[in-house]
């Protein structure tokens, strides 16, 4: 099958590349441009571990052809520390309050943390659980990842983080 | 997993998707959203040959009124429909429902178009397209119909829409202000089809129905349009007699198949129950 030109910008950079048309989004940023940071996970849609985000919106990237993405501004974890190494505000916040175990959701739950605090800059609990649920965590420890979100919020709002009652 | 190969167009017209469509025949499939054809094609149930995306044509995307109707073009996404204004207080059935389907990434790609012109009787929008009572604007090679969403539906995966037309846009007659509505679906989890959900829309006066629609999800091979229990509560005030004997009308008409999400009998129940939730919902937000 004839291979398609696609060109976007991925943390900031341009890339370009000829891709398979059934190439998936995922396998293009992994395999031909060696960001790892995505993962796959259950490959299906649901567990939202390949999350990246995309023109603005958080999509799962095993769910999306490479030709789709055409055109289109991307960003991944990797693109979400500042050049110098610190980290971002929600990296910070995930480090600080212990938001991962084994890691592996990490990266697609960090992006879609990203997005949900770009649309809602102070959500509540419930909204924060909401606007994860697209995300699975198998060793289940939501709660800290709950935590983290609204620690990365506080610090964003410049208010001081006030950890709730357990 | 990999799907198979395929070769990749992207139209900026509708005419172009049409023609491209005609022309590439049976093994070519429009692709919108994608999140029900991509994970299909993942699992090699579905090879098509080609893929039309859509997604570069602007005359199929958007909201509007136009008089006393709502336009939505076909590529709109649910999570475009979730934060529109002008849903929110013309039809916010469709809010509700929006934030029942799938997960929010899924919602950023997912379009009402793909939702309701794919046939599957899992999907939330038809039984809610039935319940307003909506139309779908079908282009094809010669020229363009309008169905109602009540005579859209054949059998899974099964719909009017014919070789080579595409859903351009969905209208909405704009339902009595202060109509009372409600989506309540059943499901598993968050990203779940529905065990059973049930739509209303019904206009209350002087604390009597004096109007009623009610659409059913994922009960039957199609979604179900409940034509007699929406008859049997209208000029009732919901009472519990009534509101029983019209659950009972509604499970008549389900015919679910048993599978993970239940025996039929139960799924037909529960169908009944989300039918009485949402009466009630609905009455209560009627103003």
């Amino acid at each position: 099958m004839a291979k398609s030109h696609v060109s976007m910008t991925v943390n900031g950079k341009p890339a370009e590349a000829l891709v398979e048309p059934r190439t998936l989004l995922i396998h293009f940023l992994r395999e031909q441009l060696n960001l790892t940071g995505p993962h796959i996970g259950c490959d299906t849609s649901h567990c939202g571990a390949c999350t990246v985000d995309l023109d603005g919106r958080s999509v799962k990237s095993c769910t999306m052809f490479a030709v789709q993405a055409n055109g289109a501004d991307i960003r991944t974890i990797e693109g979400m520390a500042a050049a110098d190494g610190t980290l971002h505000v929600l990296q910070d916040a995930f480090r600080e309050m212990h938001g991962l175990q084994c890691g592996f959701c990490t990266p697609g739950m960090i992006m879609r943390a990203h997005r949900l605090l770009e649309e809602n800059r102070n959500p509540s609990e419930e909204e924060i659980r909401f606007g994860i649920s697209g995300n699975l965590c198998r060793c289940t420890g939501y709660q800290n990842i709950v935590k983290a979100i609204q620690y990365a919020a506080a610090k964003m709002n410049g208010v001081p983080f006030k950890e709730a009652a357990e | 997993m990999i799907p198979g190969s395929f070769a990749y167009h992207r139209p900026t017209s509708v005419n172009d998707a049409i023609r491209l469509l005609v022309d590439l025949g049976e093994e070519a499939r429009p692709l919108a959203g994608g999140h029900s054809l991509i994970p299909m094609m993942k699992l090699r149930l579905a090879t098509p040959e080609h893929l039309v995306d859509l997604a570069g044509i602007a005359d199929l995307k958007g909201i509007r009124t136009e008089g006393g109707e709502i336009v939505i073009g076909a590529m709109t996404t649910q999570h475009e429909i979730v934060g529109s204004n002008v849903l929110a207080e013309k039809t916010p059935i469709l809010r509700e429902a929006s934030l029942l389907i799938a997960d929010p990434q899924v919602r950023y790609m997912g379009t009402l178009g793909g939702n309701v012109a794919n046939g599957d009787p899992g999907n939330d929008m038809p039984a809610v397209m039935m319940c307003l009572g909506a139309s779908y604007q079908l282009v094809g090679n010669s020229g363009e119909r309008t169905i109602p969403a009540r005579e859209f539906y054949q059998g899974v995966y099964l719909t009017a829409l014919k070789p080579g037309e595409i859903l351009a846009n969905v209208r909405i007659s704009v339902p009595a202000a202060g109509h009372g509505f409600a989506y309540e679906k059943l499901k598993r989890k968050i990203g779940d089809y529905a065990t059973a959900a049930a739509a209303v829309v019904l206009v209350m006066s002087g604390g009597t129905v004096a109007a009623c629609s009610i659409g059913l999800t994922n009960v039957a091979d199609t979604p179900l349009w409940a034509e007699e229990a929406a008859r049997i509560v209208t000029g009732s005030t919901l009472d519990a007699a009534t509101v029983k004997r019209a659950t009972a009308a509604a499970e008549a008409i389900t015919s679910p198949a048993s599978d993970g999400r239940g025996p039929a009998h139960y799924r037909t129940k529960m169908a009944g129950v989300m039918l009485a939730r949402a009466l009630a919902s609905a009455k209560a937000r009627a103003r």
